[in-house]
Parts: C-alpha cells; structure tokens; sequence
C-alpha cells in the first residue's frame, strides 16, 4: 500500500525505553514536595507520554493533517469544558451573599 | 503484492462503497481517530468532575489517594506500556508481511498483558480497597479527617479506573477476535486495516491510565 | 457533467425499493436510503407519543384549575414531552432521515464510510426508544428533561433510571451517526466535488457532526455519572457531603446547549437548497454560509451557562456566557441574510417546500431575536422560567427546525419515494401549520412577559384567554401534521410518477433516478460545475 510508513523496530523500542523512563520520573517526583510543582510536573510529564504514544505509536508523525486536527480539537473541546465550568466554580465566592439572605450556604473554597 | 493483486485473492476486502483499498484504510482509521475524539470527551465529562472536586477538596484527596499503593499503580503502568509497545509491533509485523505466528505472537502478549494489568488492578487493588472498606455505595467506613471527601475521592477513583477497565476488556475482546483473523492469514502489507484501528484503540487505552496513574495516585506528593 | 434526464426514466425499474423484498432486506439492509426510512418510521412513531403528551398538556391548561390531570402527571406529561420531542424526534430527524438519505448522493458517493455500523446506529436508537417507552408506559419521569439534581438523583419517585438509560443509549446511535458523515464527506466525495463545490446542505450537516461527536459522550457520562448517585447514593451531587447540584448542570449544559444546534443547523441545511431551487439562483455569499455552520457549531460549546444564569452560577462566569451567547447570533443572522439576498430578484416559486422555507426563515428570525432577550443577563432574571422561553425555543425548534424538516420531506419526497405528492394539499397544510403554529406559541410570548411560569399544571386566572387561544393554535397545528400525514402515505401508492427531477433542480441527487438504485449512480459522476448553477437552466412554472 503507497504511502505508509513503516516505523524501524529501533524506534518502537527507543520510545518505549522514554515511556519507562518518565513513568519511573513521575512516580519518584511524587516523592519530592514541590507544592503545585508536583501536580504541574505530573501532567506535564502525563502530556510528554500522551505525545510519545500517539505520535510514533499511533504514527501520528506520519499521517496526513487530519489526524492531527480531529485529537487537538477533542483535546480542545474537553480544555473548553473544564475551564468554562472551572470558571463558575471558582469564582462564585467573589460575589459574596448578601447579609440578610439567611446563613451563608456557599460552596467550600478552594484550599 | 500489487493492490488489485489483493483485492482477487480476497475479494471480501474492498467494501464496495469504497473506490480503493487505500481509501478504505484512510476512512477507517478516520473513523478511529474521531471515536477516540468522543472518547476523550467521554472520560473528560468525569474528569471535568474530578478536577472540580479535587481543586475544591485537596486535603481530602490526598488523604484518599495515600490509601492507594503507588507500586501497584505504577507496575501496571509499566505493563500497558510495553502492551502497547508489543501492539505496535503487531501491526507493523503485518506491515511487513511477517509470518502469521509473528503477528499472532504480539498479539497474544500484548492480551496477555492486559489481562495482567486487570489482575493486578481488581486482584491486588479492588479487593484490598473492599476488605478495607473503602467501596463506597457498598461499604464505605472511614474514621479520619474528611470523610465525605475521601468518599467522594473513592467514587471517582473507582469510577475512572472502573470505566477504564472495562475499556479495557473490550481492547481484549478485539483483540481476540483479531487473533482469529490472523490465524486464518487475513493480513498482509495490502491489508492490515482491522489491526491498525484497533492498534490506536489499544494506544488510547493506554494513554488514558498515563493520566490516571498520576491524577489518581500521585496527589499532593507522598 | 450532463445526464440525459429524459433516457433515466426510461431505464430498468430496479431501484433501491423493489430491489428485494421482505422483511429480513428492510431489517438486515445496510443501504444508507433504506436506513434513513427505517429511521423515517421510527421517529414519526416517537413523535406522535411525544404529541400526544402536549396535546394532554394544552388540554390541561385550558382552565386555570383545569381537572384534566393531577399535578404530578401533569410533571410527567412535560418532561416524558420534553424528552421524546428532543432525544427521539428532532435531534435524529433531519440528521438520520434526510442526511442519511442524501449524503452519499449529493457527494457522489455509492454509500456512507461505514454501512453497517449505519445499520447498528438505527438498532441503538430503536433500543433507547424502547427503554424510554417502557418509562412512559410504566409511570413516566417527573424530572424535567432537564434532569436537574438533587431531586432526579435523590428525591424523584419516577423512572428515572429507564428515561436517563434510553437517553444514554440513544446517545450512541447519533455518535455513530456523526461519524458516519464525517469519515463519508472527507474520504468518499466524488471526483471533481471539492469542498466548495458542497451543497450547503452537506456543510451543515457535517458542522452538526462534528457537534455530535463531540457534545453527546459528554451526555452519556453525566447520565451515567447521575445513574450511579440515584443507584448508590455517593454525593457526587449531593451537597449535603460536599457534592455540587450545578456540576450537574454544567455537564448536562454542555452538551445540551450545542444539541439545540444539532437541531436547527441541518434544517438551516435545507433551507439553503429549497431558497436556492426555488429561487433559481445561487445561493447569496456560500462561503459565509458555509463558514457560518462551523462557526455556529464551535461558538455553540461556549454558551451553555445562558441555561444557568439564575441558578447559583457566578456572575463572572454568566457574563462570559452572556457575551458568548450574543455573538452565536451573528453567524445565524449571516444566513438570514444571505438567504433574503438569495430571495432578491430570484424567480419565486412558491410550492409546499418554498413555503416551509419562507416560514423557517421568518420564524426562525422571531425565535432567535428572542434569544437575545434571554442572552442578556438582566432580562432573563424576569423570563427565566416563564413562558417567554417555552416559546423562544418552541419557534427555533417547531417553527425552525420542524418546518426544515417538512420543507426537506417535500422537497425530496419524489426523489425518495418516485412519487409526486399532491401540491394543492400540501400547500394548503403548510399554511395550515404556519397558522396554527403562531397562534400557538405567540401568546406563550405574551404569558411569559406577564410572569406565567412554565412547567405548571394550573394559573393564575387572568392568563386564561391567552391559554385558550395556545390550546386552540395547538389544535389547528395538530390537524396541520396529520395531513401530510395522509397525502404523503396516499402518494406513495396513488401519486403521480415522479421523473429524476421534477423540480429541475441542481445537485448530484437529482442526476440519477427516482427512486436512485441501489449503488446511487450507474457511474460515479465527475463534478465539474458550482454548486446551484442555476443561471443555465430556464425556470419552469409551478403547476397551479
């Protein structure tokens, strides 16, 4: 069949060994107190594994435009979904009740 | 083998509203890469929740997620990614024309593999979280510091690896049919569509516990 | 590329209908014309249930004490109305009726990329049709078909479980659906079909796709997530242990707001092709109304807080939605436009299709105006709730998108069936609809500004002469559908012949026989003309 690729075994193998290799980083850095540095760092690694596995496993290197765009716009979509909600949630307690509405009943805050 | 070649040695393989074997390839994995696109929306819907929760409630979340065994997590993570890595071989041994048992050698390992991953998770993890009683629905006591919280912890816990595992099932039911086709030689470099669609299928279910493994057992460092 | 329309006629018989017969053909078919009348069938069935809970609820509200059902039943009369009319009647309706029987024809393809998963789609809905059912027959849900917790996930004592389950199941049959047309657009267009060579109708099917694929697992999760709390009582939305009830409401949003969309695009889909054949001329500026679809589908993902403004939701975050929601006017008010440019100068034809077409664009205009009062933060404090949004939503959905769909089934009735349908009837009943249709929902405007509340069983009596005259709009609509109803079934055994193209309309669909045979085209056809090349072809009279 013209046109596809055909990726070495070395390859395969060599992102495989990276994949390994970060897993190990991301549960040894869960170790390590860093604050939020610890959640940044575990999905930032997550996102480098995500990126190992579709482009060369899933041989989203080599494939036409359009595979790239149908997962960038699911990835979009569900970053449209959290944030958007996120921004309700998170900002509701910037209005405070009025005073005379009763006991305060709002959500709690974030810690 | 030419194309045309293929198609005459057998003719069930061109769908017939399908001008070419190449465009047949092209529109399944197509088909693929946008169902894992609703997929992705799928889990996101949970963890859209779970983001929510775990920004409101982080003391009771790390609280949960210490019950959790970080080797577990992470010697199951080592496993679907060498499935995965052994699901790409599959495919590409049927890109090159390797023997039938080659192909069929992959596949096997890489269900083998995720037959394990299961074993570990409902084996080793479940039942420990069960006979410690942190099920909730079922049987849920805790007598520590924020107990709706690291109810609420559990339930996404359960929930995102429940439905993660039950993806992964159907991953292994595919594959054992796809073990079947290989068997009865139905691949070759003309024609291994079926493996590679269900080669990113395999690939997404391994990208999502690459999330899980860390949003579930590595909150709030250790 | 020219076909001798003449020597079509004259060709074999054998078409898609009497190419096999039996039930095993219909129920086994994996025909992509044959599956679109499957769901033809079903989702008739699951509107006339649908229906008849509104003719239940219009007779209730006759009186403002009205003795024809108890409160709660009236609970379910809405939401089991609520429910049916958009999961199992006008979101498959154009998308799975009509889309599955042109899209491969208006491209030139012999069918969609995956036929028997085309074939699986139908079966899904079929199932969640049936569960849904079985929660109608069995005692209803009370909820809404909104669903809200915590009274759907902790105090309803309705089926709740069968309805959030046929929903749930349901859901899967239109992912496959939105995938089936993307995959078939991108991959299988004929030779010469560029992408801007599409039908309009092509464009808005896909931007509906794509909302498909992405908006409807986000449904399936949450229904899944409220199942779970209903069954083991863990707190996800219980706030009681910390849980949040307008969580629900986000995720439950975030799919249903697009899926309006889902409903109104194709038949914005439609009447682009009717305001073109019927009008003799391109349609005015294609690339905006082409662009406008996908701008519409990807700006519908960001206004589903406008369902929330009075719930409890930040005002930070309302304001966004506020403003996100007055700018999904534009692409829409784009299409207006550019039809009423179409319109301008065109050779006028004025046949059943054109006139649902001409209503769409009228009512659709008067439903999305309103929209903008509710858009806005301050206004819909007063008309959230009220009436005024029951008719806001009932114009774009029965006023638009219904009357899409019927301009759509006329339009290519004779394509579908072989047949003519009878053009006085048919135009009689459309102006039947139109009229009964604003006398139904007009005064609902006029309530709701007043301050009567929706979803209650009985009002405040100074509200009764506009109920009365919704009851009787309602009634003069309900006759409106039963004739096509009638005639439509009539022609198929008793209509005249129809050619390949009696409108002489432009489009691949009308370059092969009615019925098209089984594989669309004897030879895959090469596109070498604009879409609504009309300027060539001399108008032909409507018959009188």
């Amino acid at each position: 069949m013209q046109g596809q690729h055909i990726v070495p075994v070395k390859t395969y193998v060599g992102v495989f060994v990276a994949l390994i290799l970060l897993a190990a980083l991301t549960t040894a850095l869960a170790y390590v107190p860093m604050g939020i540095g610890n959640t940044v760092a575990a999905l930032a690694i997550a996102v480098a594994k995500m990126a190992l596995v579709a482009l060369f496993f899933m041989h989203m290197r080599y494939d036409k435009g359009l595979t790239r765009i149908v997962i960038i716009a699911g990835l979009m979509w569900l970053a449209i979904m959290i944030t958007l909600t996120a921004s309700d949630e998170f900002t509701r307690h910037w209005s405070p009740i009025p005073s005379n509405w009763g006991p305060a009943i709002s959500m709690p805050q974030k810690q | 083998m030419s194309e045309t070649a293929a198609t005459n040695a057998h003719p069930g393989l061109l769908e017939k509203q399908f001008e070419s074997l190449q465009t047949q390839h092209e529109a399944r994995k197509l088909g693929m890469w946008i169902f894992l696109a609703t997929e992705v929306m799928f889990f996101g819907g949970v963890l859209t929740a779970y983001t929510l929760y775990r920004e409101m409630y982080l003391p009771g979340f790390v609280q949960g997620s210490h019950f959790l065994e970080v080797t577990w997590g992470a010697v199951n993570t080592g496993v679907l990614i060498l499935s995965s890595l052994t699901m790409a071989l599959a495919v590409r041994s049927a890109q090159v024309g390797a023997r039938k048992l080659v192909t069929l050698g992959f596949l096997g390992i890489t269900m083998l593999l995720g037959a394990a991953f299961l074993a570990i998770k409902f084996i080793f993890e479940w039942r420990h979280d069960y006979v410690e009683h942190l099920v909730p629905g079922i049987d849920f006591t805790y007598a520590g510091p924020h107990p709706a919280h690291v109810q609420l912890f559990f339930c996404f816990y359960f929930f995102l690896t429940g439905l993660h595992a039950l993806h992964l099932i159907i991953g292994i039911g595919i594959l054992a049919v796809l073990c079947l086709m290989a068997w009865r030689g139905r691949f070759s470099p003309q024609y291994y569509s079926s493996l590679e669609v269900a080669g990113l299928y395999w690939h997404f279910v391994d990208i999502v516990w690459i999330f899980l493994f860390p949003l579930l057992y590595l909150i709030g460092g250790r | 590329m020219s076909v001798d329309v003449a020597e079509l006629s004259t060709r074999s018989c054998v078409h898609y209908l009497n190419a096999s017969y039996g039930i095993k053909s219909w129920l086994l078919t994996t025909d992509h014309k044959r599956i679109g009348l499957l769901y033809l069938v079903s989702i008739t069935f699951m509107f006339l249930v649908g229906a008849g809970a509104a003719a239940l609820m219009r007779l209730q509200l006759l009186e403002p004490y009205g003795a024809i059902v108890q409160p709660e039943t009236y609970n379910k009369l809405f939401s089991i109305h609520g429910i049916i009319m958009v999961f199992f009647f006008l979101i498959p309706s154009i998308p799975a009726v009509l889309g599955n029987f042109l899209v491969p024809l208006m491209i030139g393809a012999k069918d969609v990329a995956f036929p028997k998963l085309n074939l699986l789609s139908w079966y899904i809905f079929v199932l969640g049709s049936l569960f849904t059912l079985y929660c109608v027959i069995f005692g209803g849900v009370d909820t809404g078909w909104t669903f809200y917790t915590p009274f759907s996930s902790m105090y309803s004592n309705t089926h709740v479980l069968a309805a959030a389950l046929g929903i749930f199941v349901t859901g899967f049959s239109s992912i496959l659906t939105g995938l089936n047309f993307i995959v078939t657009i991108h991959r299988m267009r004929a030779p010469g079909m560029t992408w801007f060579r599409l039908p309009l109708f092509i464009w808005s099917i896909y931007a509906t796709s794509i909302i498909f694929v992405l908006g409807t697992p986000v449904l399936a999760i949450t229904l899944f997530l409220l199942t779970l709390e209903r069954v083991l009582h863990v707190g996800i939305f219980d706030p009681a242990v910390g849980g949040d009830p307008l969580l629900f409401q986000h995720l439950f949003w975030f799919y249903s707001h697009p899926a309006v969309y889902i409903m109104v695009l194709p038949a914005m889909g439609v009447v682009s092709e009717l305001v073109a054949a019927y009008s003799r001329k391109r349609i005015y500026g294609y690339s905006f109304v082409a662009f406008s679809s996908l701008a519409i589908a990807f700006i519908s993902f960001l206004v589903w807080g406008h369902h929330m403004f009075v719930s409890g939701q930040s005002i930070y975050a309302g304001l966004v939605f506020s403003l996100m929601s007055f700018l999904v006017a534009i692409p829409s008010a784009i299409k207006v436009f550019n039809w009423t440019a179409t319109l301008y100068k065109g050779s006028i034809s004025y046949d059943a299709p054109m006139l649902y077409a001409l209503g769409f664009i009228g009512l659709f205009t008067m439903g999305g105006l309103t929209g903008l009062f509710l858009a806005s933060l301050a206004t819909d404090v007063h008309l959230n709730g009220t009436y005024f949004v029951v008719a806001h939503f009932h114009y774009i959905m029965v006023g638009g998108a219904v009357m899409g769909f019927m301009g759509g089934i006329h339009f290519w009735w004779p394509k579908i069936t072989g047949r003519l349908y009878p053009d006085k009837w048919a135009r009689l009943a459309a102006l039947i609809i139109f009229a009964g249709f604003n006398l139904t929902f007009f005064p609902q405007f006029m309530l709701g500004y007043l301050g009567m509340p929706r979803r209650y069983a009985v009002y405040p009596a100074q509200f009764q002469v506009l109920n009365v005259m919704s009851t009787a709009g309602a009634t003069i609509l309900g006759i409106g559908y039963m004739i096509p109803l009638i005639y439509l079934l009539w022609s198929m055994r008793y209509g005249p012949v129809a050619g390949p193209n009696p409108w002489r309309a432009k489009g691949l669909e009308w370059q092969t026989p009615s019925p098209p045979p089984e594989e669309n085209f004897e030879e895959t056809p090469i596109v070498t003309e604009e879409a609504y090349s009309y300027a060539s072809v001399p108008p032909e009279k409507s018959r009188v």
